[in-house]
């Protein structure tokens, strides 16, 4: 095993505050365990890919940042407050908002009833307070509003039951969602993972439309080519350990491919890559 | 986005080529309520070629007050089939709550209005019974109203030791849903308007509150409801209490019916009203339909069953009939759910 030093492309000392960031995250399953003490940094305004083999702990370690699971140890930080999160739904009053890989979207709804569900808006007035009705045109037109300002305008109608939508499109749904209501960090968990190769694309212009628009978002994903044409930096995941972080400049796939499997260590010093944009 | 499609040579002009019958399904799958609106109206049609005494102005009342019973308990078993459940237990309830009403009222001598809303409490305390067992218990609907159809009918049995509380005998407010109102030869009563202000209420509900979208989205996605910060468990408890308060008063409705609150009547509602919400276009899978479907969906069910007895025929054929049709609508909904726009 050699041991070698990257060369950073910047100095990884750095005055920017993470907007969500960990300190020796513990998480055991039983006997097993997922995260041996993790250190992550998201950065504002960036693509953060987490990568990792299977068993690396990238799953849990999302987990713990979106609420689905609670770290036995370490502190986690929110735009410099600690945060401890015991639900999802903590997570997503905070600001964090998730995409799951599994199409979270109900089939039978339509688009801006699946973007506002569970937070459905109520008219003004008594009609709204007495009568509970929903501002049925206002979702609709803010949801028009999201999905244009994304750049998926192609979806003209907001009625439109999501089934009868592409799995690209029904990803656009859900990214639409988070975006709508993530006002600090979007994290998309192998959002590509049921797509082709068309629809995946969409979904990178997606995540570029995003950090356009200054949401940092962390981007969990297999594919290796698909990381390094949208990331900023990645983190590398490995036995439940911050392997390295790295910008896909100054790396290659087949280096990075090698620090994943343990191949190639990286420097202790060397592991944390401050902001590159 | 879509350029990328376009630029197509020889495929060009069957891109958008859509067959009638697609277009059929596409309509069929925005408009849930259409197939059993033609069905009812073919129904009437035969109905009336057979027997000339068949939906005439006095006779499509009679088929309204027949309705008013499994139309009201239709209301509740929608509310429950949309959130993918079942209630095979509504008629007990029914019943079980109109013997509560009647003999509170006519054995303990409890003012007739209080004795109403105990009897709505108590088809309130069934459904939530069931929705607890659905729920924390984490079983079957099925399974569970199963269950709780043999318990709730023994318990009207018991309770009712075997005896009918009479006309003569039942307080004055719940009679009140028997009383005929007549609009120029078509005579309906109290009971069918309290059904259909009930179609209308829930109708609203279900389209206009968020309440209503839980309720779909429960149904037809859990998975997505949930990770949408829905909580289940809660929408899917509010459902069988809402039910069982719909049950309670379809027994009311039951008493005006039958002019008695007896621990027999009312056997057939428990598969009639799952049969209306079928025939009415409501998915058995949940989060599909329209309440709305179901009114039309007990509308024809009863049309069949009166009819046949208008025209003198073999109610037999009531059993074939209803049997096809319910195989029909499954079939169909099957089939429309594969659309795609």
């Amino acid at each position: 095993m050699s041991n070698t030093t990257i060369a950073p492309t910047t100095a990884a000392t750095t005055s920017v505050t993470p907007m969500l960031e960990s300190e020796g995250l513990v998480k055991t399953y039983g006997r097993v365990v997922a995260l041996d003490g993790v250190d992550f940094a998201l950065y504002p305004g960036e693509v953060l890919a987490v990568i990792g083999d299977n068993g690396a702990g990238k799953s849990t370690l999302i987990k713990c940042l979106s609420g689905a699971e609670i770290a036995d140890s370490g502190t986690m930080r929110l735009d410099g407050n600690v945060i401890q999160f015991r639900k999802p739904i903590e997570a997503r009053n905070a600001g964090i908002e998730t995409v799951y890989q599994t199409l979270a979207v109900a089939p039978a709804l339509d688009i801006a009833t699946n973007l506002f569900l569970g937070r459905e808006l109520r008219k003004p007035g008594p009609l709204g307070s007495v009568m509970r009705m929903l501002e049925g045109s206002g979702m609709r037109g803010r949801a028009k509003e999201q999905m244009m300002a994304l750049g998926i305008g192609t979806l003209q109608n907001m009625n439109q039951a999501v089934e009868t939508l592409s799995g690209g499109q029904r990803q656009a749904v859900a990214v639409a969602r988070a975006a709508a209501f993530g006002s600090k960090v979007i994290i998309l968990d192998e959002p590509t993972a049921a797509l082709g190769v068309r629809e995946s694309a969409q979904v990178l212009k997606l995540i570029q439309h995003l950090r356009d628009r200054g949401l940092p978002v962390i981007l969990i994903s297999h594919n290796m080519p698909q990381v390094f044409e949208v990331a900023d930096r990645i983190h590398v995941q490995r036995l439940g350990k911050r392997a390295a972080v790295i910008t896909p400049q100054s790396v290659s796939i087949t280096d990075v491919v090698a620090i994943m499997t343990g191949a190639l260590q990286v420097d202790e010093r060397d592991q944390a890559l401050g902001p590159v944009r | 986005m879509s350029d990328a499609i376009a630029g197509y040579d020889a495929a060009e002009e069957f891109l958008d080529r859509q067959s009638t019958i697609k277009r059929v399904q596409a309509v069929l799958h925005t408009y849930p309520w259409l197939s059993p609106a033609v069905v009812l109206a073919i129904t009437l049609v035969i109905f009336r070629i057979a027997s000339s005494k068949f939906a005439t102005p006095t006779d499509l009342g009679v088929i309204a007050q027949q309705t008013a019973v499994v139309g009201t308990v239709a209301v509740g078993q929608t509310l429950i089939i949309l959130t993918g459940g079942i209630d095979l237990s509504c008629g007990a309830i029914m019943v079980f709550s109109s013997m509560v009403m009647a003999k509170t009222a006519f054995d303990q001598g409890v003012p007739g209005p209080v004795a109403l809303a105990i009897g709505l409490v108590v088809g309130c305390l069934a459904g939530a019974f069931n929705g607890f067992l659905i729920t924390r218990v984490k079983l079957p609907p099925f399974i569970v109203t199963l269950g709780s159809l043999g318990i709730f009918t023994s318990l009207t049995l018991l309770y009712a030791t075997g005896r009918t509380v009479r006309n003569t005998e039942l307080a004055r407010q719940l009679k009140w849903l028997g009383k005929p109102i007549d609009l120029g030869g078509f005579r309906i009563t109290t009971g069918v308007i309290v059904m259909l202000a009930l179609y209308a209420v829930s109708a609203y509900i279900l389209r206009y509150t968020a309440w209503g979208t839980h309720v779909y989205a429960v149904g037809d996605d859990p998975d997505a409801a949930r990770l949408a910060g829905i909580q289940n468990s809660r929408v899917i408890v509010s459902v069988y209490v809402a039910a069982g308060f719909i049950f309670a008063i379809a027994g009311w409705v039951l008493i005006g019916r039958v002019n008695a609150a007896s621990p027999n009547s009312g056997i057939d509602t428990n598969l009639d009203s799952i049969t209306a919400v079928v025939i009415g276009g409501t998915s058995l899978f949940g989060g599909r339909g329209r309440v709305i479907g179901s009114l039309i969906g007990a509308l024809i069910v009863t049309s069949v069953d009166h009819g046949l007895s208008v025209a003198g025929l073999d109610q037999s054929y009531k059993q074939l009939a209803i049997g096809g049709l319910i195989i029909v609508a499954v079939t169909a909904d099957q089939w429309i759910r594969r659309a795609r726009a």
